[in-house]
């Protein structure tokens, strides 16, 4: 269809059919004042403050919802329409508290900018007004629903773009309201408390209550981090006043959360403002933490490590590093620790995601998720399986849900009835633990019912015949038997996932852990390459990170025996390249994984060990064995936020700054990479880690010499060919994806477009494994989809100084 | 007892199997949550809190959305109902002729507000726009039975007359 012309305050503009007179306005930058509309929810048009006048309308038109039309000559501020908004506004004041002297919204309440812009002081109209009590039940925000002007975008958020359920409009005419249900207390309805009700509340009806009296929006910086808790990385804004975070907003334009965030991205940062945090380095001294200097604690570490390593040698020492801290850090700890001489560098918490990165490895030769976020809200079905994304990654549970409104067939494999189903076209309510079974029956019907991509499977993968015997026991019929759903559920399903043009799958890099490991991912990527459902937009296997940074700390080498873009040591010219652009000698011998370290127990050939920003001691469930290790070891430092349990047991704890408090890069689930800028002063003698590496590296005699994060990025980018491309000049106008090899690219959206990683896509044999499930000491392991919010065990040591403690735990009471 | 205690009290003995019954032909079609709200109150006489759980949790519409249903709607009780239903004209002749005094007589008699059930459970108090004979007025409808010409002194014995 043609475009279609109009006039819009004298400026002429052609706009596609269906485009509404406020969108053709926008794009004009004519602002039209509105309330109720919201872009990405269905029009509403039911505040009409957004009334514009059209020539030969008898009536003013709701620009929010009226087409444009050929021909129009609209007038957005004329004589009439002004009036009428004048009108509209005054009868808001009418039953609106004029309390703005103290309230906490003064200054980007739409309200008062509306009035302010049409000399609208007070109201002409007296009547009755609300009168509701204040809902102060919860930890996070205040309902005062007596300045609620009714527009409806809380309800919108909740039901639609977040799925709880928590708010409706009730009643009706003058006592409409928006309410749980049976007005219950906010805190005991099914709020998530993700915040968006309140980031989009045009008034002050709602408001987060660390903010009250804290500062006026105008008083505040707002400064653009990445939020440090899940792999998802959304952009937020850090509100800073008088070097104390008072609120966080998420970053409207952002590419990652598109203006939307979880209860972590919220409410979670209040930890770095904490009383219990470590300020100043600390040395054991008979069994009591002293505080000392700086120098004292690097003169004592040092002393330590070449005793340690002139009289065991180089492996050692071991570091041991955190996928909370950024990209420069992480690379600055392996290349501590392989200047020393060693290879002995891993992380801890890495280990829960190691099936899932095989098996992604093994099929795909990549093991990250192979699509960008946003891309499954564009496909055309979604299977759900293993995973309950909005706990474990809130954001994606929203493009999920995104995508159903879009049409999607979603199809939801868990054996709890977690929130998705819902929305879902299809739910397989299956046995713990039995996911492989059921997808080798998908991929038996797919094959046998020819609705594979047998051109993609013949062009860009191996391993069909293998996988079509395997697979061809796996009849509807015995997988049935197996995870208790019916056959013709099983087939549907199958049907419903290979017959869409495009189509998704999403699982969490945790369900390896639980799942029957790297087959239950591999037979996800089966599924993914058999139907072509990989290499293209909107397709893929999305298996997210737990972490932060779990995606940049591995891109940065932080692995035994791989250096900076998974550059393997193993081949000559990677040490070569690596031993000369740092001018040590990178050792020949593999290092050790995490595991082949603690399973060593007291014979360990580790003595030494440098822990930065992780807690093994709750991670590793708390077992004796590890606390055991760890005192074993001859010399332990810690550096973290915390007293951590681990931290306990160190010879030395080194403070560590927050992630609102120091310049660096992380990399999403999505490889994406962003800036996150530092919002405040650490407090006492708190360092970013990147300068106390710096510091530690000169005093072990190592000539480093950096002025700050960009210059070690610079470093990072001249080292790894698949961040070459990327540099903090682009990275402040928006974050890249890579691989990005020069400095025009523009990142990679999704991997394996022309060939996978590896070559050719492997499909593979897997079996379904009764007793993959753990069971341990007689008792039976059942293994479900549920975790609680803020499922990484790292983000426990930070939200438990958080308010999200009290959340948690009630959502771990099931109340 | 207060009436929320007894709303409590009466929800306790709620059968939900009743309330399955009723849902069993809807699965899955959320759009028919108006029908199987009136079939819930036809049963039950009124919408009890937990038969409202149960349709949000079988048919997993959230009971925020449930309770916007039913509180739009004039149609839907969500308390107990009296046995006997006395509606009082509200419209113009009746008002004419005293029917905000009848009211009051009737809410001073039984100790209930217009839209309320008495705590025994006898009576519940409604007002209506118009019972459609005005020659009546002031008039007021107990169960299906019009009281006509009425004056404040003559509601006490009618009332008492009902159980």
């Amino acid at each position: 269809m043609s475009a279609i012309k109009l006039t819009i305050d004298g400026q002429e503009i052609e706009v596609a059919p269906g485009t509404t007179i406020l969108e053709a306005a926008r794009q004009l930058g004519i602002d039209i004042p509105t309330f109720c509309h919201d872009p990405e929810l269905p029009p509403n048009g039911a505040c009409r403050i957004c009334v514009v006048e059209v020539e030969k309308a008898r009536a003013l038109v709701a620009s929010c919802v009226a087409p444009v039309g050929p021909d129009m000559v609209v007038h957005t501020e004329s004589e009439r329409g002004v009036k009428a908004r004048k009108n509209n506004l005054s009868l808001m004041l009418a039953n609106h508290p004029l309390d703005c002297i103290t309230c906490e919204k003064t200054g980007e309440c739409k309200l008062q900018d509306y009035c302010y812009r049409y000399g609208v002081a007070s109201t002409e109209f007296e009547g009755e007004v609300k009168n509701l009590p204040y809902d102060d039940t919860n930890e996070f925000f205040l309902r005062d629903m007596n300045k609620c002007i009714l527009c409806g975008i809380c309800v919108g958020k909740d039901q639609l773009v977040v799925g709880a359920g928590a708010i409706d409009f009730s009643k009706r005419g003058f006592t409409t309201n928006v309410s749980p249900g049976f007005e219950d207390p906010i805190e005991e309805s099914s709020c998530v408390f993700c915040g968006m009700c309140i980031d989009n509340c045009p008034v002050g009806a709602l408001i987060p209550k660390y903010v009250t009296g804290k500062g006026r929006p105008w008083q505040t910086e707002s400064v653009p981090a990445v939020c440090p808790y899940c792999s998802l990385g959304c952009n937020i804004n850090l509100h800073v006043k008088d070097n104390e975070v008072i609120g966080v907003s998420p970053v409207m334009e952002s590419p990652v959360n598109r203006g939307h965030l979880c209860v972590q991205g919220k409410f979670g940062w209040d930890f770095v403002h904490s009383g219990d945090r470590v300020t100043a380095p600390m040395v054991k001294t008979n069994g009591v933490f002293v505080e000392v200097s700086w120098e004292e604690a690097l003169d004592y570490i040092v002393d330590n490590i070449k005793e340690i390593q002139s009289r065991y040698g180089a492996d050692a020492l071991m570091g041991l590093s955190s996928p909370k801290i950024s990209n420069e850090e992480s690379y600055l700890f392996q290349k501590l620790v392989r200047s020393l001489g060693t290879n002995n560098v891993d992380s801890y918490s890495k280990h829960c995601h190691a099936s899932a990165v095989d098996g992604m490895m093994d099929a795909f030769g990549n093991a990250a998720t192979t699509n960008s976020i946003n891309e499954v809200a564009a496909t055309g079905a979604v299977l759900v399986i293993g995973s309950n994304p909005a706990e474990s990654h809130p954001i994606l549970d929203y493009r999920v849900r995104e995508a159903a409104r879009n049409g999607a067939e979603l199809i939801i494999a868990t054996p709890d009835t977690i929130g998705l189903v819902d929305v879902s076209t299809a739910y397989l309510p299956l046995k713990e633990g039995t996911e492989v079974a059921l997808l080798n029956a998908m991929a038996n019907v797919i094959i046998s019912e020819g609705l594979h991509d047998q051109d993609f499977v013949d062009k860009r993968t191996e391993g069909f015949a293998e996988l079509k015997k395997a697979v061809d026991q796996y009849s509807p019929a015995y997988a049935a038997g197996i995870t208790g759903l019916g056959e013709e559920e099983i087939r549907s399903a199958a049907r419903a996932y290979a017959s869409a043009e495009k189509a998704v799958i999403v699982s969490d890099a945790c369900a390896g852990e639980y799942i029957g490991g790297a087959d239950f991912v591999r037979a996800l990527a089966n599924l993914a390459m058999l139907t072509g459902n990989v290499g293209k937009e909107a397709t893929g296997v999305y298996v997210p990170y737990g972490e932060n940074n779990l995606q940049g700390m591995t891109d940065m080498g932080v692995l035994p025996n791989i250096a900076t873009g998974y550059q393997h040591l193993k081949e000559k010219a990677v040490r070569d390249k690596f031993s000369k652009a740092w001018g040590v000698e990178i050792s020949e011998t593999p290092g050790m994984t995490v595991a082949e370290a603690f399973a060593g127990g007291k014979n360990t050939s580790i003595k030494a060990m440098y822990i930065m920003g992780e807690n093994p001691v709750t991670c590793g469930g708390g077992s004796p064995e590890v606390v055991d290790y760890l005192n074993n070891l001859e010399f332990l430092v810690v550096q973290d936020i915390f007293m951590t349990e681990t931290a306990a047991l160190a010879d030395v704890v080194l403070p560590q700054a927050a992630f609102a408090e120091k310049l660096g890069t992380y990399t999403n689930t999505e490889r994406r990479v962003q800036l996150s800028q530092p919002a405040l002063e650490p407090p006492g003698e708190v360092f970013p880690d990147w300068a106390v590496l710096v510091e530690l590296a000169e005093w072990l005699g190592f000539e480093w010499d950096y002025a700050g994060p960009e210059e070690i990025f610079e470093e990072i980018a001249s080292l790894t060919p698949d961040y070459s491309g990327i540099s903090y000049q682009r990275l402040a106008e928006e974050g890249l994806q890579w691989p990005c090899p020069d400095a025009d690219h523009p990142g990679t959206k999704f991997l394996h477009e022309e060939e996978f990683s590896r070559g050719k896509g492997l499909l593979s044999a897997v079996a379904y494994k009764p007793e993959a499930l753990p069971v341990k000491g007689g008792h039976a392991a059942v293994s479900t989809t549920g975790a609680y919010p803020v499922c990484q065990c790292l983000s426990e040591s930070l939200s438990k100084r958080s308010v999200i403690k009290a959340f948690k735990q009630a959502a771990l009471s099931g109340s | 007892m207060s009436s929320e205690a007894e709303v409590a009290a009466v929800n306790q003995d709620i059968d939900l199997s009743q309330v399955d019954s009723i849902i069993e032909p809807y699965l899955g079609r959320k759009e028919m949550v108006i029908p199987i709200l009136q079939k819930v109150q036809e049963h039950f006489g009124y919408l009890p809190r937990p038969a409202m759980e149960h349709v949000s949790r079988r048919m997993r519409i959230p009971l925020s959305r449930l309770y916007g249903v039913t509180t739009f709607y004039a149609q839907f009780k969500l308390k107990p109902r009296g046995r006997n239903i006395i509606r009082v004209c509200k419209g113009t002749a009746c008002h004419i002729q005293g029917s905000p005094k009848i009211s009051e007589r009737i809410e001073e008699i039984l100790d209930v507000e217009s839209g309320d059930t008495t705590e025994d459970l006898r009576f519940t108090l409604e007002e209506v726009a118009c019972i459609g004979c005005c020659a009546l007025a002031p008039v007021i409808m107990i169960n299906d039975d019009p009281h006509g010409r009425l004056t404040p002194d003559k509601v006490k014995d009618i009332l008492e007359s009902y159980e």
